[in-house]
Formats: C-alpha cells, structure tokens, sequence
C-alpha cells in the first residue's frame, strides 16, 4: 500500500495560499465572487455534478489521457521517462479540463452567459467547445494583437459559434484581454466569468486546480500499473499561469518522495528584458484579483513578458506556484525559445509526437536535470503542437 | 483632529461635488495647473487618480488618461511631490485613488505617511479588501489622520454596506450602477431607494455617487438622496477636448452645478 499522501498546503478563509491570493476585487465584484466562494466546493463535490462531469470526461474529451512510456528519450536521458499525453485531449490540450468543469457548474448555478479571456486561443476554444456542447453563451476576449497571430484558432472559436470581442487596451495581448473579460463582468453581473487557468481572485485558482488535478490523479494510477508504485520521482510541467502544472502536481504535492518541477518561459534569456520568467524575475504585487508574483517596473506598473509561446506570456502566475516556490514544496525552473525548440524538434524525431510549444519548455529541463539511473519522469504534455506550425517551420531547417 | 472632508460635510451637507482627474494628463505638469483651477471653482472635493497600467474598475476614458499619463512619465512619487507644491495653496479636500499594487510597490507605511506629508486628506482603493485594509492599512490611516473611503454598490448588501460604512471615515462612495467608470446605465432608480433604507438602518456618514454621472441632470438627481456626487470620466474627456482650461474648467463645473440646463457633455 501507499502512504497516504499530506497535502503540503492549505487555503486560508479568505483564500491565501500562506502570503499569496486572495481577492482583491472592486466592491462591484464582491457578489459574482461571494456567490462563486459559497457554492464551488459544495457544487464541486456533489456526486451528480462528479457523475455528468466524469461521463464527459470520458466520453467527451477522451479520458483517462494516456501516460505514455517514451523509450527513446528515456535511454537518452537515462531515466524511466513516461509522458502524461493531455495533448490527446479533445480540443487538443489540458484546458479542456477545466472548461468543461466551470460551464457545468455556471450552468447549475443558472447561468447561460459565458465570458472567457484567451492568449494563444487554446483556453478560449476550450470554452467555446465547453459552451457549444452544454448550450451556453459564449463570448471570448482576445487581445487585438493575439488575434493577428493566432488566426486559425479565432476561426474555431467563431465556427464553435463564440463571439469574439478584441482587446483594445494597453498591450493589446492577455493581460488586457482578462482585463477586459473583467471589466465585461463588472457591467454585465448576469455573467459567468470561465478563467483559463489558475489565476485571478479566490476562488478561482482553487477552483481550476481542483479541476486540473485529474491529472495527478490519473498519473498515479497509470504509474501503479506501470511501475507497481504511486509516485513517480519527478513531475516537471511547463508554467504560462500554471493550470496544467497545477493539476500534474495536486496529488503529490506534499509528497517527499515527488520532485515538482515547474518550468517557466525564459524567452530569449533570463538576463534579457524578454523573458517571461515570473517567479524568477518578477516581484510580489497585485494582478488579476490576486496577490502574486507579477512582472512589474519599480513603480508598480504591470509590464509584457515575452515568450515565444503565446500561452506562456502571462506577466503573473498562479499564487499556488508563488507559495510551492517559496515554500520550496516544488522548484522553478526555466527555458529560453531556443532550448524550448530544440526539445520540441527532438521529441518529434525521437517519439513521433509534435508538442504545443509551451509544452516544449518542459522537456527542456531534461537537459538540466542529473537523473540516477531507473529514476521514474513524468512530463505532462500539456498540448499539441497544430497551433504552433507556422513557428516551427520558421526554425526548422 | 477632524479631517477637511469631516468639516466640508458638517458645514454643508448636500449638493457636494467631487471632481476626478488622473494625475499627468494631460502632461506630466498638469496637476499644477488643474488643482488650483478647481479650487477656484464650484468644486467641492479634488479627487487625484494614481495612474496605473491595468485600471480594472476604469471605463476607457480613464484607462486612456492613465496610459497617456504614464507615457508622460507619471508617478506616485511625482503625483505626491505635485500635491505637496501646490496644497499650501488649497483649502478644499484632497482624495488620491489608486490601486493596491501602486501602493505596494511604493511601500505602505511610506505611502500613509507621504500623503500625510503632503497634505491628502483621504484615500479610495478600490481593489483594497476589508480584512486587508483592518490589518495591514487602518493604523496608518489613523496614524496619520487620513479618511478612508470605502465603495458600495446598489447590490451590495445592507449589512455589509454598513460594515464598509463603518470603516470608512469622511464619506463613503456609492458606485452608481454596477459599472466601470464612466459607464451610462440606465437604471439608477433604485439608487435613492438603497441610500433611504441605509439611513434608516442607521448608516451616518455622508454618501457620494459615483461612475456615471454626466449632466447637470445626473448631478440634480442624486443630490436630492444623497450628499453629492463625483464626475470623472466627462471631466477628463472635456480636458482632452479643451484648449482653454482656465475658462473651461470653472465653466464646466458651474454648468454642472447649475440645474436650469441640461449640459450633456459628451
Ligand atoms: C498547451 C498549453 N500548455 C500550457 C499552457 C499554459 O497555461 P497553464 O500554465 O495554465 O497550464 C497553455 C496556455 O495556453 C497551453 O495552451
């Protein structure tokens, strides 16, 4: 038998994670959230909502992902490397999880109209399939700049019948467009806020954790099949606002025996101004609804990160991450574009799988990373690569 | 000691009226400038806006006069050195709001005690939650002698608009509709309601309505229920608009406090 696992954190009344979270939200937010904080926990944990939620799951977006067994990279690096394969999750990553769960709960909490924010347009065509499948309002914020770049998945979230309302304001990218999905919610309370990713006032990193964390839970029954034991050595998950390296590590964090190791984008550099390296570079402030570690200018000014990856540019990340670092319950890592394409050319040659680039980050670090020999690596492959083409083919040659 | 808002609604209790300007816009010098031109005029209150890069509560007429204040190289240091220079010269109240991370950045003892320095009289921090502001910001505010000022919204329930009533000092700031600044909602009817049955559970201090008001009209309106009001969004964009602030400020506002016309502004 396994030992029962402690969990390493716990969420205070007001929703801190030790000195990070909570809800700093104006006045004309406080019911729509209030009314989020009193019900998610009871709504969540109701069997019939666990019963509808779990046939979607599998049915739906195809679950339990596979936890794969990569024999090529294993002998390269020298460790048992297993791959958690939410790629192969309907709708192409691990957002689905977490879409499919708050439309469900909006919807027993009576609401029909859907606001979500996007970056690359992976958690906004999450919730627009989310919406389409449950017969729900959905209106997708994207910052003006993103939809330029991210055409193919504007046309998805439009043919899923969303409407899409471009950022105008500041950068014009993510940060503006959860800004906007904000102040959207400000004037329009009748709505239902779907955040994509472990971000934002209490109680919403819980909430979306709590609905990633099917992955950790997944990986230690695959693994006690697999291996005969629960708990693989490491976990290493890439970090945007850190939803799918939430879920990856929910269930074993705490555990002394795991490893979890998240990986932000470095972009071109940690020591460059082009990275997006939150917990590295960044400082604790306010984002989002969420005390945190954001990137900032001395003044408080909340500045653009950069990455390569649209879905890791996110100036914050998830207070949990803030406090699993400064608890040293999981470690940080980063790795730059360069390092981050180099890992996703070699796992299309070794292992025949195209990777969502902020996916790439994670299998950067193996580089980085010393494993003793029949060391048991789980990487959580957060999303396929279809979106990213036109930016591998840019570099490969 | 009571504070200058304390004593503006002992003397006069209604018909109030605030006026919101973002501190660098529309240049980096303006407060200088506006701050006097308003103590000249009909205005009641100054209240200063912190520019910040991420407003949440902010319609796009503020956003945008944050961002062109930023770009001109505003900030919180700046602002409070601004007020400092011209306060000997005002007598009216001073107001600063901002959001939380300013705050953070700059340090909140330092903050508290700056404004004391300087001469601001209160503070309005949207983002700043109660249980936060009783342990980390109300020795401050009492260490200093400032005004806090806490927001209500029509939807915001009795017992805990009492509540934030009675950890608010100088006013307290009732959003008018469930909006972002300078939002036109239509029904405000119910406002008058909310401000009565607060009164009559025992609410004391004075109300401002806020976000939203636009005409002599609006003004005219919610001062029959409540002790005045505050406009942002019309007054800036009227700014924007002006080449002549020494005559459009002091009009602008009489026009506003005059009830014959209705002056929209647009
Ligand atoms: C495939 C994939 N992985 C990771 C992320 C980053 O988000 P998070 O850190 O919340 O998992 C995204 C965001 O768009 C994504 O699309």
């Amino acid at each position: 038998m396994q030992a029962q696992i402690t969990k390493g954190y716990s969420i205070s009344k007001n929703g801190y994670y030790g000195n990070f979270g909570g809800a700093y939200i104006p006045e004309l937010l406080y019911n729509n959230v209030n009314e989020l904080v009193q019900n998610y926990l009871q709504l969540t944990q109701d069997p019939d909502f666990n019963k509808e939620l779990n046939l979607l799951l599998k049915d739906y977006v195809g679950r339990p992902s596979p936890l794969y067994f990569a024999k090529k990279l294993s002998k390269k690096y020298g460790a048992k490397i297993y791959l958690k394969r939410e790629d192969l999750n309907h709708t192409g990553s691990h957002k689905i999880n977490n879409a499919l769960g708050q439309a469900l709960l909006a919807k027993k909490l009576g609401k029909q109209k859907i606001i979500a924010e996007t970056g690359a347009g992976q958690h906004g065509a999450a919730a627009a399939t989310a919406c389409a499948l449950l017969g729900l309002e959905c209106t997708v914020f994207m910052g003006e700049v993103d939809i330029e770049r991210q055409a193919p998945n504007v046309s998805r979230m439009k043919m899923l019948g969303a409407k899409i309302i471009p950022a105008t304001s500041g950068t014009r990218t993510l940060k503006d467009a959860t800004n906007e999905a904000i102040r959207y919610w400000i004037n329009n309370n009748d709505s239902y806020y779907l955040i994509g990713s472990v971000v934002g006032p209490h109680p919403y990193p819980d909430l979306v954790t709590r609905f990633q964390a099917i992955i950790s839970k997944e990986i230690k029954e695959q693994l006690l099949t697999a291996e005969g034991k629960e708990d693989p050595d490491y976990v290493l998950a890439c970090i945007g606002g850190g939803s799918n390296a939430a879920g990856a590590f929910y269930n074993f964090i705490g555990n002394e025996r795991v490893k979890l190791i998240g990986i932000e984008a470095a972009g071109k550099g940690l020591n460059t101004e082009y990275t997006a390296a939150t917990l590295q570079k960044g400082s604790c402030g306010i984002i989002h609804g969420s005390k945190t570690f954001l990137m900032q200018t001395y003044d408080g000014q909340i500045t653009e990160p950069y990455s390569i990856s649209a879905g890791l540019d996110y100036p914050g990340i998830g207070p949990l991450h803030a406090h699993l670092q400064e608890t040293k319950l999981a470690r940080y890592l980063s790795a730059t574009d360069e390092e981050s394409l180099a890992a996703a050319f070699e796992l299309m040659q070794e292992e025949g799988i195209i990777p969502a680039l902020e996916s790439a980050h994670a299998f950067a670090v193996l580089k980085k990373i010393e494993f003793k020999e029949n060391e048991v690596v789980v990487i959580n492959l957060s999303g396929r690569g279809d979106k990213d083409l036109d930016t591998y083919l840019k570099h490969f040659n | 000691m009571k504070t200058r808002s304390e004593i503006l609604f002992e003397k006069k209790p209604s018909n109030n009226l605030s006026v919101f300007i973002t501190a660098g816009f529309p240049n980096k010098e303006s407060l200088l400038e506006i701050i006097p031109l308003l103590e000249n005029s009909d205005c009641d209150i100054i209240e200063i806006g912190i520019p910040f890069s991420d407003p949440l509560a902010d319609g796009p007429v503020i956003q945008q006069s944050s961002a062109i204040a930023l770009n001109n190289g505003m900030n919180l240091e700046l602002l409070i050195n601004q007020v400092k220079q011209v306060r000997p010269l005002i007598s009216k109240p001073i107001i600063l709001m901002g959001y939380l991370n300013s705050l953070l950045k700059f340090g909140i003892e330092r903050f508290y005690e700056s404004c004391h320095e300087a001469g601001v009289d209160g503070l309005i921090i949207p983002d700043l939650p109660l249980h936060e502001f009783k342990n980390e910001h109300e020795l401050y505010i009492k260490k200093y002698n400032l005004d806090f000022i806490f927001l209500i919204s029509p939807t915001t329930e009795n017992k805990r608009a009492l509540e934030l009533a009675a950890n608010s000092s100088g006013f307290l700031y009732l959003v008018s509709s469930n909006s972002t600044t300078g939002n036109i909602n239509e029904n405000k009817t119910d406002l008058s309601e909310k401000v009565m049955t607060l009164k009559n559970e025992g609410l004391k201090i004075p109300v401002l309505i806020g976000f939203g008001i636009k005409t002599s009209n609006d003004f005219t309106k919610v001062c029959k229920y409540a002790n005045g009001a505050i406009i942002g969004s019309a007054f800036i964009q009227m700014i924007k608009n002006s080449n002549n602030l020494q005559k459009d400020i002091p009009q602008f506002i009489h026009n506003l406090k005059t009830k014959t016309h209705d002056h929209s502004i647009n």
